[in-house]
């Protein structure tokens, strides 16, 4: 009994540790982004680039195909709870209000976390145990400015576009699966879709992804720069990123819904 | 008396409980090269961290380059390290980037120069290092010899006024060793820097110091030249040039608690 309260209370103490060097690394990168060519230590344009093209183009594909599954997925299911009551034609407004306020940021969330979250933490990682960070700092360079803030603000450009793209994706596979059985054309049923969704309604996906974005590159410098334990450690930490990563996305998920979506 | 680029008053240090270095002084000259000798778990590593200002010191002070670490300014310190080369005992190249990225990475980090000025720069820094031509390759593709050689262009591409080096000779060959040694020895003369090794090397440590620094068990033994080492009739200093073992008198009562005791952690 003493052991577990005791195992409880390092846990607790580890995560408030954990938050609070996240929250830390946050307030970092904010500094650094806007102080950093003062104290020449500026942020690359180019690293930037290089972090939107590997985080949100080269997951283009990916996260197109999954989109329209996904929207093929909610019509089979939608078509089938709402034929109960013969509502059918609703169908195609709640595929396109739980597509872009639900959906697409929780699936992006999802799939970006185990893409790039995983490679941050692994990434960080191996460079604390090979000393490289070390390297960095003796070196004048700060890493959080170096290895942080660019993933940062590539998550955060990245993934509201790659959220638009996964809206336009899951409609579209919804639409594909419905239209035969709502007797439409496609382009009736992707312009109805279109007219029927509100700036609310993407707004609330977009912030929601910029969130997300932010959740992901925390928690994966977190568990990188905390790696103990060679090359073992940096394979825990990129699990315990992924895993943590997702928690939090579901959870922060849920907070957001429930304030972006307070009844008027 | 020439000026000391680096004073370090009775530094104490802690590493968690564990108390590392005990009272140490230093004083390095400018132009000097200087040893820092002692066998493993004697603080010599640690002495080196503090000096560049990576860890909080219990107590002491700490003077580089004319400025207190204890009273530095956070930027300042930026500003100070990158007066200041180092090169890791495993090298700490960066893995994902070519040797030649590598050597230029604190320019294109701290600079303006155009990138062809880059280029030119550490490329002269890898034929320093007799590396010329190594630059498309990367890390993983080196020797432990070319890492630490690499490691060392990387260190002085800035031109530093210091230059820390952390076991140079550790894991090598007897010529690869020498060869840095002499290294060592031609940054000196070539661009006048003053150079700190660390290093448990015998051999390599009386070819290129001018003054040795023996550290024993977080303590200052003795600090003199080559000479004055060589003939020490202290005991430990003759136990480390003669390689023999240690023989720590055994204290019965410590002996037993530290076999018997659960979760006992050395202080």
């Amino acid at each position: 009994m003493k052991q577990l309260i005791e195992n409880l209370g390092a846990a607790i103490v580890l995560v408030v540790e954990r938050l609070g060097f996240a929250i830390r690394l946050l307030l970092d990168s904010i500094y650094w982004l806007f102080l950093g060519r003062k104290f020449k230590q500026k942020l690359r344009f180019s690293q930037v680039a290089e972090q939107v093209r590997v985080i949100g183009f080269d997951a283009l594909p990916i996260v197109m195909a999954l989109a329209f599954v996904v929207g093929v997925m909610l019509s089979i299911q939608l078509l089938y709870a709402f034929s109960d009551f013969g509502a059918e034609s609703q169908v195609l407004l709640a595929i396109a209000k739980s597509v872009t306020r639900e959906f697409s940021p929780l699936i992006i969330g999802i799939i970006v976390a185990g893409r790039s979250g995983a490679a941050l933490a692994a990434k960080i990682g191996s460079q604390v145990v090979s000393q490289e960070i070390d390297a960095l700092r003796v070196m004048g360079v700060v890493p959080v400015r170096y290895l942080v803030l660019p993933p940062l603000l590539g998550l955060i450009i990245s993934m509201p576009i790659l959220i638009l793209v996964a809206d336009a994706m899951a409609i579209l596979g919804g639409a594909v699966f419905s239209i035969e059985s709502l007797d439409m054309s496609l382009i009736a049923y992707l312009k109805e879709s279109f007219d029927i969704l509100e700036v609310n309604d993407i707004n609330q996906g977009l912030i929601k992804s910029v969130v997300f974005g932010i959740i992901i590159a925390l928690v994966g410098a977190t568990t990188g720069f905390n790696v103990t334990g060679g090359a073992e450690g940096v394979g825990r930490a990129t699990t315990s990123a992924v895993v943590a990563s997702i928690a939090a996305i579901v959870v922060a998920d849920m907070i957001f819904s429930y304030f972006l979506t307070k009844t008027v | 008396m020439k000026e000391h680029l680096i004073k370090v008053d009775e530094l104490v240090t802690h590493y968690g409980d564990r108390k590392i270095l005990d009272g140490v002084n230093l004083a390095v000259e400018e132009g000097e090269i200087r040893v820092i000798m002692g066998g493993s778990g004697s603080g010599k590593s640690t002495l080196l961290w503090h000096i560049m200002g990576l860890y909080q010191a219990t107590s002491g002070s700490i003077n580089v380059l004319g400025k207190d670490l204890n009273k530095i300014k956070f930027h300042e310190k930026h500003e100070l390290l990158r007066k200041i080369g180092v090169s890791f005992q495993n090298g700490a190249l960066f893995s994902s980037m070519t040797v030649g990225e590598n050597v230029a990475f604190p320019l294109t980090e701290h600079t303006e120069l155009d990138e062809n000025t880059i280029r030119i720069i550490s490329r002269m820094k890898l034929e320093v290092v007799n590396l010329g031509g190594f630059q498309k390759l990367m890390p993983s593709q080196l020797s432990g010899g070319m890492i630490k050689r690499a490691a060392l262009a990387r260190a002085i591409v800035m031109d530093p006024k210091l230059l820390f080096f952390d076991e140079p000779s550790a894991g090598l060959d007897p010529v690869v060793a020498s060869e840095i040694d002499e290294l060592i020895l031609n940054l000196r003369d070539a661009m006048g820097m003053t150079i700190v090794v660390v290093t448990h090397e015998l051999d390599s440590a009386f070819k290129i110091a001018d003054k040795i620094t023996v550290l024993d068990q977080g303590k200052n033994l003795l600090t003199g030249t080559v000479e004055e080492v060589k003939n020490s009739d202290i005991k430990r200093v003759q136990d480390l040039l003669e390689r023999r073992a240690r023989h720590d008198t055994i204290e019965p009562e410590e002996y037993l608690k530290r076999l018997t005791q659960e979760n006992y952690t050395i202080s």
